[in-house]
């Protein structure tokens, strides 16, 4: 088993390894480079020239990517365009920021929709599986931007329970972030919810419906019993690797909230980065949202490996 | 085309098919005859009539720079849809065809295309999308080929597992075993069973591309003013909502009628089919 | 009192029309305490529904119309499960079809028993661990303690079942419902669990109540017997009595249609298909494939009528006499000279980068050295249980698989690879009739696809290909057009048969053809393969785990063990008098519908203490010796070889010579 865990790490590495590749040669591959998409029309003659020549674009792509990536292993992502300071700085405190709401997003989610996802499942069909599940279906499908403005309309601007947007500084400590981070947790969450609900609510149908349940049931074993036995353990566990897939939707929605909300994380500092034409450090943040997914799908499936007794005994 | 014609029927038999398909069907004529009847040009800015409620010359009120809210809310899915309808029928014709391809053909050609798409999926689709639009600038040109490829990987997993599920069929070998060419065995003997999921797959695409255009747009990386667009006119209008909502309002509610109509007959239709199976990639 | 008491018990499905599809028909039964029942049926009879009905469960979909079932004297169906928790695995226990699925992944087996214990005994927690180490030395398990910890994914087949009798022994039973106890276990595991049961029975006093498709196997356990068919009983009594003289039309044409390896000869099959329940017209359910049904028959059905002390017939005009089993002659014209096919010491293994896991089947046993020969027009059978990669072999023959070692001489090959010439003419029929007919082509377009890709013909000579290959195979021309979904089993396994003919091949592998069938009908698939192979001079490769069908069909016989050769010789004189210990075993362990016992040859599973034996067969060999460890057995014999060091004949050794 060890060589498993082993294995699967490598594999997240050699993830790693292409990502950075995609996303520094998916550009190499585009018509332009930073200096042209910084500059934009002003981008000729000598001033183009004395960006690249600043930037070091003059030199083979293969010499930058590896001069890249020496440097972000050793924590130096570059130097911003617009603001011209390192980007290590600049993003440093986003990540941290980022980190917590997601947290936050995903610990109140995740309990929630397993619980939910069980006794819909339970009770298939059943009124409670109904307003669930469609429940589930509103959340998924409405889009991050409207949930969020939906939620500013209704708790900030009619009942006014909380600020509609954030304030605070990018500095400010954690309990304060956490404080302001519910109305975009709380977008985040929803759609997290609905989609692991209903990963959780189809696992649990799957296993009421096999032969071991059955066969517990011709035991005489009792209901309950037969449901923390022989369902929970093994409608769960599947769920455990999807669950990290819906973390990396996760990562995805944070863009949008965090706009919506004027949090003051990652999503929103790229979104500004776009705004500013500034490539170096869209290019940074694409590249440690990837660092952030490989590395929780690594934690979901390794924590799967462990439980799973089919993976963790070998057959004799 | 009869099977075509039984399956319609089968969905609109089905309450939630029938209610989803009307709202799509309304959307689309919508869309499509909106330029031939909306009352105000939606792009003409009059200071003396900002953020006037509804009344009944502005059905729908007007913006914070004069502009019919009703006529720019009929029009504003028109780009968005466009956008959406183009880069869906790109992400499933090279995600599918990929997907299908490094089923049947399996060993190292699909660990290592299945090594790529990995990688690639592991940045959200989103930061992809604003890598591509730093460089190249923003526009229909730009968003489709990105879109398409963004969510054509997802399309890659769904297409790869599903014609998994054949592959390992005793007919496909049975033909494999006859000598046919492996073009032959994925388009005469894979491709009839795939069709219907890849259809449905095809249609929760198309909802999703939706959703992410209206994102950018939001974001101001979408559509391109003046054009108007749901997504954009409920960012416009964020900052008014307490006192113009109706500007907020409208376009949110075509824009998650519309969703919700897709949904409600992508539902039934997958119902129908008998193959309702949570999949496996997650939204976008 | 009887124990399980079952009356007038129906069950049925809502039709289109509102009306009721009965799925189980009025039926009666009665088993005492000590008694053993066996219920035998085909798919479609309603047997499998009825036991479960037996447990008071009814599955989604289905509801109980009429009757009831008693188990001492309680009521079982229209009951909650809290009521009945209280007997199920108790009292009454069921053993599941396939133990494999039937046992919780997430849980120990140890715990999964300790289960069964606590919810039915009152036992302290020591005494009750013991017991479940009793409990699986009980069904001859090796090392319980060690096998308590394990997983259910950790144990094979055979051992699963083995503890799904433990788990429901742990209840302490008064009677034992088996649903198709030995289905999917290998000849020789299938007799050790039935010797288990029959023993239970004897010592502990349990009664068996026994649903299965293998008279061979009710004969071997039950008493007494009650036959199936569309819902309802239509022959109950004792199992030998029946079997002897059966008197219903169907039990007798079911009974005449299993094959014999005593005589070897092919019987003959049920005409037709079962109706379904939404096509029955009122009369005896029988009647359209009946041979001696007449006007009365249509009119109504008949109720079960005793026609002896203890034996009972539903029929208006039971037939009296003895059961003749004839059948046709297999081997049809002598297979004659130069071999069409050859392998010469081919070894196939299954380390193959590309292909891991994508086939379903075998390949992970490894084929060493094997060396065979077919010549036009002769069938020759290979046998073996699984894991002994008959199918692997078929397999390389086919190029589906690579071979590792040796080399494979068949029509049209010139040397390694595959020339389209050798595609047309080496032609495979597959097990599973489902899987193997692409489910969104029609008949017409199923049959065209050789003719299309092997010969330049128009649309027209297609068609009328397509439809002179539907008559050879007794199809009517109107199925051309409709999907495999709508065919039976039976039929579209014909249907890969006429797609194979349409090749024109010269060598035909057929991969377990008939195990995926019913009973009734193997016999006219079998029939299909002869004439059509034999007569146009096809060499046949017929790979089976049933040893009566292959030597009612082979001209020779060749068994496999662990991937190696063990015997060849003709069909009649391998299975009249076997050489080698594993052939005799296998023969001894196939059960025929007839009660008795034969004197039957037990294997022991491998005991696991040789280690690299020289040959492979030693370590469960009854007669193995030490010569057998430490050198390879030769070839003994000529015409009729076996590899093995004790077999007859004092002929001088020979290699086996293609």
């Amino acid at each position: 088993m060890f060589r498993l865990i082993v294995g699967r790490a490598a594999s997240s590495v050699v993830t790693l390894v292409l990502i950075s590749l995609v996303v520094f040669i998916g550009l190499e591959l585009m018509p332009g480079d930073a200096c042209t998409a910084y500059l934009g029309r002003d981008g000729k003659g000598a001033v183009l020239d004395s960006c690249r020549e600043r930037m070091g674009l003059n030199r083979p792509a293969s010499e930058r990517f590896l001069e890249w990536g020496g440097k972000t292993l050793s924590g130096d992502l570059g130097t911003s365009m617009q603001r011209d300071r390192p980007i290590t700085e600049i993003v440093g405190w986003r990540l941290r920021n980022t980190l917590v709401l997601s947290a936050v997003a995903a610990l109140a989610g995740i309990p929630l929709a397993i619980l939910l996802g069980v006794m819909a499942g339970l009770r298939r069909d059943g009124p409670l599986d109904l307003f669930i599940s469609s429940t589930a279906i509103v959340a998924m499908t409405i889009p991050e931007f409207i949930s969020a403005t939906l939620l500013i309309l209704i708790f900030a601007v009619s009942l006014g329970w909380t600020a509609g947007v954030v304030t605070i500084g990018y500095k400010a400590p954690i309990l304060d972030l956490v404080a302001v981070s519910v109305l975009p947790a709380a977008t985040l969450t929803l759609i997290l919810a609905a989609h692991i609900m209903r990963m959780v609510r189809s696992s649990v149908i799957d296993v009421l419906e096999s032969d071991y349940v059955l066969m517990a049931r011709l035991k005489g074993v009792p209901w309950r019993q037969i449901v923390w036995r022989h369902v929970l353990p093994n409608s769960l566990l599947p769920a455990i690797s999807v669950i990290g897939l819906t973390i990396a939707w996760l990562l995805g929605g944070v863009v949008i909230v965090e706009s919506v909300f004027n949090y003051p994380g990652l999503g929103r500092l790229a979104v500004d980065a776009v705004g500013d034409r500034d490539l170096p450090l869209v290019q940074a943040i694409a590249l440690l949202f990837g660092i952030i997914y490989v590395i929780t799908n690594l934690a979901a499936d390794l924590i799967a490996l462990l439980l799973n007794p089919r993976l963790r005994t070998y057959r004799t | 085309m009869t099977s075509v014609l039984a399956t319609l029927g089968a969905i609109l038999r089905r309450p939630s098919g029938a209610a989803g398909l009307a709202i799509v069907v309304l959307h689309v004529l919508i869309a499509i005859s909106a330029p031939l009847i909306v009352p105000h040009d939606p792009a003409l800015q009059d200071s003396a009539t900002i953020l006037q409620p509804p009344s009944t010359v502005h059905l729908f009120g007007t913006d914070r720079l004069g502009r019919d809210v009703f006529s720019r809310t009929l029009l504003g899915g028109r780009e968005a849809m466009l956008i959406t309808t183009l880069s869906t029928a790109f992400a499933m014709a090279w995600g599918g065809v990929l997907g299908v391809l490094v089923a049947l053909v399996g060993g190292k050609l699909d660990a290592l295309v299945m090594r790529v798409v990995d990688a690639l999926v592991s940045v959200p689709w989103i930061l992809l999308v604003m890598l591509f639009v730093t460089a190249l600038g923003t526009g229909t040109a730009a968003l489709v080929p990105v879109l398409g490829f963004s969510y054509g990987l997802s399309v890659v997993y769904l297409a790869r597992s599903a014609a998994l599920d054949f592959v390992t069929r005793d007919f496909v070998l049975a033909a494999q075993a006859r000598g046919e060419s492996q073009w032959t065995i994925a388009s005469r003997e894979l491709l009839p069973n795939v069709r219907d999921s890849l259809a449905v797959q095809g249609a929760m695409q198309w909802s999703w591309i939706f959703l992410a255009v209206s994102s950018l747009s939001f974001l101001g990386m979408g559509v391109a003013p003046p054009a108007p667009d749901w997504g954009q006119m409920i960012s416009d209008s964020r900052g008014i909502m307490r006192t113009a909502p109706w500007t907020v309002i409208w376009p949110m509610f075509f824009l998650s009628s519309l969703i919700i109509g897709i949904n409600l007959a992508i539902d039934a239709w997958a119902k129908v089919l008998g193959i309702d199976r949570v999949q496996r990639t997650p939204g976008p | 009192m009887s124990l399980i008491d079952v009356s007038g018990l129906t069950i049925g499905i809502r039709g289109p029309d509102d009306n009721i599809l009965p799925v189980v028909d009025a039926v009666d039964i009665s088993v005492g305490e000590g008694e053993s029942l066996g219920i035998a049926g085909e798919s479609g009879s309603g047997k499998s529904t009825l036991l479960l009905a037996m447990m008071g469960l009814v599955k989604t979909g289905l509801h109980h119309l009429k009757g009831q079932s008693r188990f001492d004297g309680l009521p079982m169906l229209g009951r909650n499960d809290e009521d009945l928790n209280g007997i199920r695995g108790g009292r009454l226990a069921l053993i599941p079809q396939n133990a494999g699925t039937a046992l919780t992944p997430s849980m120990r087996i140890g715990r999964q028993i300790e289960e069964s214990l606590r919810l039915h005994g009152n036992l302290t927690a020591e005494v009750r661990n013991r017991r479940i180490v009793d409990l699986l030395a009980r069904v001859q398990l090796p090392d319980p303690v060690e096998l308590a910890q394990r997983y259910p994914h950790q144990l094979s087949g055979g051992q699963l079942q083995r503890v799904a009798i433990a788990m429901a022994l742990a209840g302490e039973p008064k009677a034992l419902l088996l649903d198709e106890p030995t289905t999917g276990l290998d000849v020789t595991t299938q007799l050790g669990i039935l010797d288990l049961l029959a023993d239970l029975r004897r010592s502990e006093g349990v009664a068996l109540i026994c649903v299965s498709h293998d008279l061979g196997v009710i004969a071997h356990l039950c008493h007494r017997l009650a036959v199936m068919y569309a819902g309802s009983i239509v022959e109950s009594g004792a199992t030998a009595e029946i079997l002897a003289a059966p008197r219903h039309p169907y039990a007798r044409a079911l009974i005449a249609s299993i094959p014999r390896i005593a005589n070897g000869l092919l019987p003959q099959s049920i005409p037709g298909r079962p109706a379904a329940a939404a096509d029955r017209a009122g009369g005896c359910n029988f009647a359209p494939r009946c041979v001696a049904a007449r006007e009365a028959c249509r009119a109504s059905a008949p109720a079960l009528q005793p026609v002896a002390e203890g034996h009972q017939v539903a029929c208006f005009f039971p037939t009296a006499g003895p059961l003749s089993l004839d059948g046709t002659n297999a081997a049809g014209p002598e297979a004659t000279g130069t071999p069409v096919l050859r392998l010469v010491d081919v070894s196939v293994s299954y380390q193959r980068p590309g292909f891991f896991g994508r086939f379903s089947g075998p390949p992970r046993q490894t084929v060493s050295k094997v060396s065979l020969s077919v010549a036009r027009g002769e069938v020759l059978g290979l046998v073996g249980e699984s894991g002994s990669g008959k199918s692997t072999v078929l397999r390389a023959i086919a190029g589906l698989w690579p071979i590792s070692g040796g080399e494979i001489v068949k029509p049209g090959s010139t040397g390694p690879g595959h020339s389209p010439e050798s595609r047309r003419a080496v032609q495979l029929i597959f097990q599973n009739p489902d899987a193997s007919l692409n489910p969104r082509h029609t008949i017409e377009e199923i049959i065209a696809q050789p003719l299309r890709l092997y010969f330049d013909m128009k649309p027209v000579e297609i068609r009328d290909t397509a439809l002179r290959l539907l008559a050879d195979v007794n199809l009517d021309p109107r199925y051309l057009a409709r999907y495999p979904g709508q065919l039976s089993g039976g039929e579209r396994q014909r249907v890969a048969i006429a797609r194979a003919f349409a090749a024109k091949p010269e060598v035909l592998l057929c991969d377990e053809i008939t195990s995926a069938l019913d009973v009734s009908v193997q016999a006219s698939v079998l029939r299909l393969i002869r004439d059509l192979g034999i007569a146009r001079g096809v060499a046949t490769l017929l790979v089976s785990h049933d040893l009566a069908a292959v030597r009612a069909l082979s001209h020779r016989i060749a068994v496999l063990y662990r991937g190696e050769l063990v015997e060849v010789g003709p069909a009649a004189d391998v299975c009249a008098a076997p050489m080698h210990p594993y052939t005799k075993a296998l023969l001894a362990a196939v059960l025929e519908p007839e009660a008795g016992g034969l004197h039957r040859i037990r294997l022991a599973p491998d005991r696991g203490d040789i280690q690299n034996p020289a040959c492979a067969f030693a370590p469960r060999c009854p007669d193995c010796r030490e010569i057998c460890v430490v050198t390879r057995p030769e070839w003994q014999g000529a015409e009729h070889q076996a590899r093995c060091h004790l077999a007859d004949g004092q002929r001088p050794r020979s290699r086996l010579s293609v």
